[in-house]
């Protein structure tokens, strides 16, 4: 952001709120970025002269007076192999000590990729986490998010299956992340050695939530110069998007917009659909895979920012806090992976969507038993068989404490299932009970 | 001379404008930045103040540049080459753009101006016409393609010329007519039609009364949705509905299907133009690419041409229908678009409706679902268009405005419902909530009664009714306990679950099960009501469940098979073994 040399500056505001300011300026373009007493701000309304500016930092502290310069153009990041293995700010300024990257100048939140010119995501990521790789297989240039309640250890699955998932990049968007999150990030991809391969752009709790706004854009922008430029496979982790959306509602309010609801801002959707949508599988062969989490309030899927995600994203990671084995696991209800059905039994054996439909089924038998239990009926002899059935499938499976091959999963299901039940029971395709059926 | 103006005030994708002439409501007008000329159009007036939706990002766009009127409202080009298309929700043809990223300002025309086609004419000089008459004919891949007196055209025509039969591209003049004045109007093969405006262009519309078969069982058998109805499919997100919707797509009978994605994943639109070049169609034989034309605005790609993008949809629908076709549309979801208006209401600080979206929702999404129907043409053929919209309710719950909206509009029901989503009971459809209206209409009756059997609307409300039994029997179940109920609530409970596992619920994902012809639906139908009307003598519950547990897995495994093939037959039998175990 250097200073230009035709920038004018103006020195009266109209008006201020917590996040935006106002004032009367001409030749203000849509989206330019500009500095009210060197605080980052950016144009979100004109109506006649009359400039409305959203102050990414928040307002305190300006005053009236404060000098207003405009800089000519939208938010840029500097992109080059320099990149990697780099910490920055919302900004784009590095927050590593190390020196800034230089590069070619690129605005950010660019325009979208012709869905023509896309390609069927067709390429497997295994995380070693049965949940996910059995029942809800993540395929490159999907976009998905872990749906969890702030108690569970959502940023340390999403680590994993980060440092597991072979991909060239990895970028991570940080937004109101706790420095201690911060800081694990970063020991956990210093541990694991990749801190090569890895970019991230984080905005801590310390910081103003208006700039988390900046941060998906940069963490993208970054992403499609490795997988457009660079034909890369690239994932990247937004995590939380919960705080995002919390930030778009901040600016909208004090614009005066009309809430929808849950008091977010009517735009919710494409505001979201537009980071998401960048997710894609190119032709030339680069991809991006975006894994988000957005937590969730107890549990409220129905709240706008969970609610407009699952429209969105194509499916949902759901972790829980299984009571009866003692995990913390992938709800297999609740979870699904739209493009699961692309790889499972093309990349994966044969028998992998109906091990996971028979698998989920009987799981869903033993909870219908479970609330028998607790309404205090007698069970029958199937409803205790699929009880314990359960608690062994949470355990092998289900825990995100797992890290086996899919083949391995597969072998794990076909022995729960004879050990419990008769093949009529699990509804199985006759030949694959024939061929895997264990005697 | 055109009316210009200039950008006084810019949010977002809403424009203000100072105009110096007149403006129409919906005309279109070019935004000028820098060079590139930005679609735009006119959503309210005020004075000499425009506001318009701009169907672009206005990134960098000032206050003070150049927008220039055009006189028109949004336009749908219709002619031969629409089939196999993949449009955008303005009709740019997305197959012909550079470059993998979308580019601003960049339009791209929809038909292929240098294609020349077989004309042959079917009108003679001297010969009356009127609006969508046919005048000739051109084979369009596997169909008949017909070039009729344009849409526009008002009043009577007399034929003066026509071109004689050759090869010719769109636009040559293939034929001159002279109208009540005594004027002479030139007529190409391609022409405009205003897409906000429904085509009306045919003598009359009658009640539908035939169904459109979709292979589906728990569509075709339980909710039958009629050629030129309407239908829409509320559900939670995970509930299936895309999955459903595509497999309506594939499978339903119809000679054109027009999909539009509206704000709806990019990926999805990939599935189909991966797949329906491979994909055959069960009816014809043809591959589904042949008969599909793609209209997608998926969500990152602006938002006010997600409205643009279910008019364009109509529209090509309606032309094709005037050529004596049954279309079939499908729009997902119309809950985007109506996100879209609330987005612009909102942006020009209007009252709020209910949620925020804008009063007059419930009126627009009527006047859309009415442009759906079967009409006779002015030739006495007929022609259908049918339509299909999914509505992504917020947070799944179904008491909101464009859940409520559609469903004073639309005449099928097809509830997804999150419990049995959670249950992998596919399709998700709520076998007792839904509905079809057209069961009821007595032209629909005859017609199933002819072509499936005498007695078949009996046979489906009897299945109807025997799964309501078996939901209150459960509710009791749970609450009394198994000891605490009579055998008889466990096997009704029972016969309803076997009526849900061997008939409602299908694979969309296996080659087999995922596409049913009514034939086999009677005959899969016949076989479990045959089983539901027996009265058993179970010992206790427990071998009450586990017999007919052991029938479901036949059942299934039937399904599964290839209709009366050796399989099937093997299956059959073990099914009148199990049944003549258990007989009273």
């Amino acid at each position: 952001m250097s200073t230009k040399a035709y920038q004018r500056t103006y020195t009266k505001l109209q008006a201020i709120t917590k996040a935006t300011v106002s004032l009367d300026a001409k030749g203000v373009a849509n989206d330019e970025l500009a500095s009210v007493n060197g605080k980052l701000a950016q144009v979100v309304k004109t109506n006649g002269d009359r400039v409305t500016l959203q102050v990414f930092s928040g307002t305190e502290g300006v005053p009236t007076d404060a000098e207003v310069s405009f800089f000519g153009a939208p938010p840029t990041l500097k992109v080059s192999e320099q990149l990697s293995g780099r910490f920055f700010n919302a900004y784009g300024k590095p927050i590593d000590g190390g020196p800034e990257v230089e590069g070619e100048e690129r605005q950010t939140g660019g325009p979208s990729v012709n869905p023509y010119k896309r390609r069927q995501p067709s390429e497997l990521i295994p995380t070693g986490i049965a949940g996910i790789d059995l029942n809800n297989t993540l395929v490159s240039g999907q976009k998905i998010p872990f749906f969890a309640d702030p108690d569970q250890p959502y940023n340390q699955v999403m680590a994993d299956v980060a440092l597991r998932a072979d991909v060239d990049k990895i970028i991570l968007g940080g937004m109101g992340l706790s420095n201690d999150d911060y800081l694990f990030f970063r020991h956990a991809f210093e541990n694991a050695g990749a801190l090569d391969r890895i970019v991230s752009f984080v905005n801590t709790t310390e910081e103003p939530p208006v700039e988390r706004l900046l941060i998906p854009d940069m963490a993208l922008t970054a992403a499609e110069y490795f997988a457009v430029d660079k034909n890369e496979k690239v994932l990247v982790l937004l995590t939380d998007m919960t705080l995002y959306a919390d930030a778009l509602s901040i600016v909208s309010n004090r614009m005066d917009q009309i809430p929808s609801k849950d008091s977010m801002p009517g735009s919710l959707y494409s505001d979201l659909a537009k980071i998401y949508e960048k997710a894609v599988q190119l032709p030339a062969g680069g991809s991006i895979t975006i894994i988000a989490v957005t937590t969730l309030n107890d549990g409220d899927i129905t709240h706008a920012i969970p609610d407009n995600t699952g429209y969105i994203t194509e499916g949902q990671i759901f972790l829980r806090a299984d009571s009866d084995s003692g995990c913390v696991i992938v709800d297999p209800f609740r979870s699904l992976s739209r493009l699961k059905q692309l790889v499972q039994g093309k990349k994966t054996r044969e028998d992998h969507s109906q091990i996971m439909n028979a698998g989920v089924r009987l799981y869903a038998d033993a909870q219908n038993a479970k609330t028998k239990l607790q309404n205090g009926f007698d069970l029958s002899d199937y409803d205790l068989r699929c009880l314990d059935y359960a608690k062994d499938y949470a355990r092998e499976l289900l825990s995100i404490d797992v890290n086996i091959t899919i083949d391995e999963m597969l072998d794990t299901a076909w022995k729960l299932f004879a050990k419990y039940f008769s093949p009529a029971e699990t509804g199985i395709k006759q030949n694959l009970i024939d061929k895997y059926w264990v005697k | 001379m055109a009316t210009k103006g200039k950008v006084t005030g810019i949010v977002s994708n809403l424009v203000t404008v100072q105009v110096d002439g007149p403006v129409g409501e919906n005309e279109l007008c070019y935004i000028n930045l820098g060079g590139t000329q930005l679609l735009a159009e006119v959503i309210k007036v005020t004075g000499e103040k425009a506001s318009v939706q701009v169907f672009e990002s206005t990134r960098g766009l000032k206050n003070g540049d150049e927008v220039t009127f055009l006189g028109r409202m949004l336009e749908a080009s219709l002619g031969p080459g629409l089939l196999s298309g993949v449009y955008d929700g303005l009709q740019n043809d997305l197959t012909t753009m550079e470059g993998v990223f979308l580019k601003r300002g960049e339009y791209t025309d929809p038909l292929n101006h240098e294609k020349l086609w077989e004309f042959k004419p079917l009108a003679a000089p001297g010969n009356k016409v009127k609006a969508a008459d046919w005048l000739g004919e051109v084979q369009e891949g596997w169909l008949s393609h017909k070039i009729m007196v344009p849409f526009k055209f008002v009043g009577g025509y007399t034929v003066k010329s026509i071109a004689p039969a050759g090869s010719y591209n769109i636009d040559t003049e293939i034929a001159v007519l002279t109208d009540e004045e005594g004027e002479d109007h030139s007529v190409s093969m391609v022409q405009k039609w205003p897409v906000k405006v429904a085509v009306r262009a045919y003598i009359e519309k009658p009640r539908p009364s035939n169904i459109m078969e979709t292979g589906v069982r728990i569509i075709d058998t339980f909710n039958p949705i009629a050629e030129g109805g309407t239908g829409f499919i509320p559900g939670p997100f995970g509930c299936g509905k895309t999955v459903l919707q595509h497999a309506i797509a594939k499978q339903g009978e119809a000679d054109i299907v027009v999909m539009a994605a509206c704000g709806e994943r990019a990926n999805e639109v990939v599935e189909i133009f991966t797949e329906y070049p491979e994909l055959v169609d069960p009816h014809t034989g043809r591959k589904l690419m042949e008969r599909t034309v793609i209209i997608c605005n998926t969500s990152n790609m602006p938002v006010a041409a997600r409205e643009a993008s279910v008019y364009t949809a109509m529209t090509i629908c309606e032309y094709y229908r005037a050529m004596g076709f049954r279309c079939l549309l499908l729009a997902d979801s119309t809950s985007r678009w109506a996100q879209a208006l609330r987005e612009m209401s909102n942006r020009m600080e209007e009252l709020p409706g209910q949620d925020a979206f804008p009063v007059d929702l419930s009126a627009i999404i009527s006047n859309f679902y009415a442009r759906a129907g079967r009409v006779v043409l002015n030739n006495g053929q007929t022609g259908a268009v049918t339509f299909i919209g999914t509505v992504s309710p917020a947070g799944g719950n179904l008491k909101e405005p464009v859940t409520e909206s559609t469903k004073k509009a639309a005449r099928c029901f097809y509830a997804l419902e999150q419990n049995r989503a959670d249950q992998k009971r596919y399709p998700a459809v709520n076998p007792v909530d839904s509905y079809s209206k057209y069961l009821e209409y007595p032209e629909i009756q005859a017609t199933l009664e002819e072509s499936v059997e005498r007695g078949w609307i009996n046979k489906v409300l009897k299945a109807k009714n025997y799964v309501r039994r078996g939901k209150e029997m459960a509710d009791q179940i749970n609450i009394l306990g198994d000891d605490g109920v009579p055998m008889s609530y466990h096997e009704a409970f029972w016969k309803s679950e076997l009526i849900d596992f061997a008939f409602l619920q299908q694979d969309a994902f296996d080659a087999i099960d995922s596409v049913c012809p009514m034939a086999r639906q009677k005959y899969m139908l016949d076989l479990i009501l045959d089983i539901c009307d027996r009265q058993f003598d179970f010992e206790d519950y427990e071998k009450c469940r586990s017999w007919f547990k052991e029938l479901i897995n036949v059942m299934r495994q039937m399904n599964y098979s290839e209709f009366e093939s050796a399989d099937f037959k093997k299956y059959n039998d073990s099914l009148t073994k199990l049944l003549s175990e258990n007989v009273n």
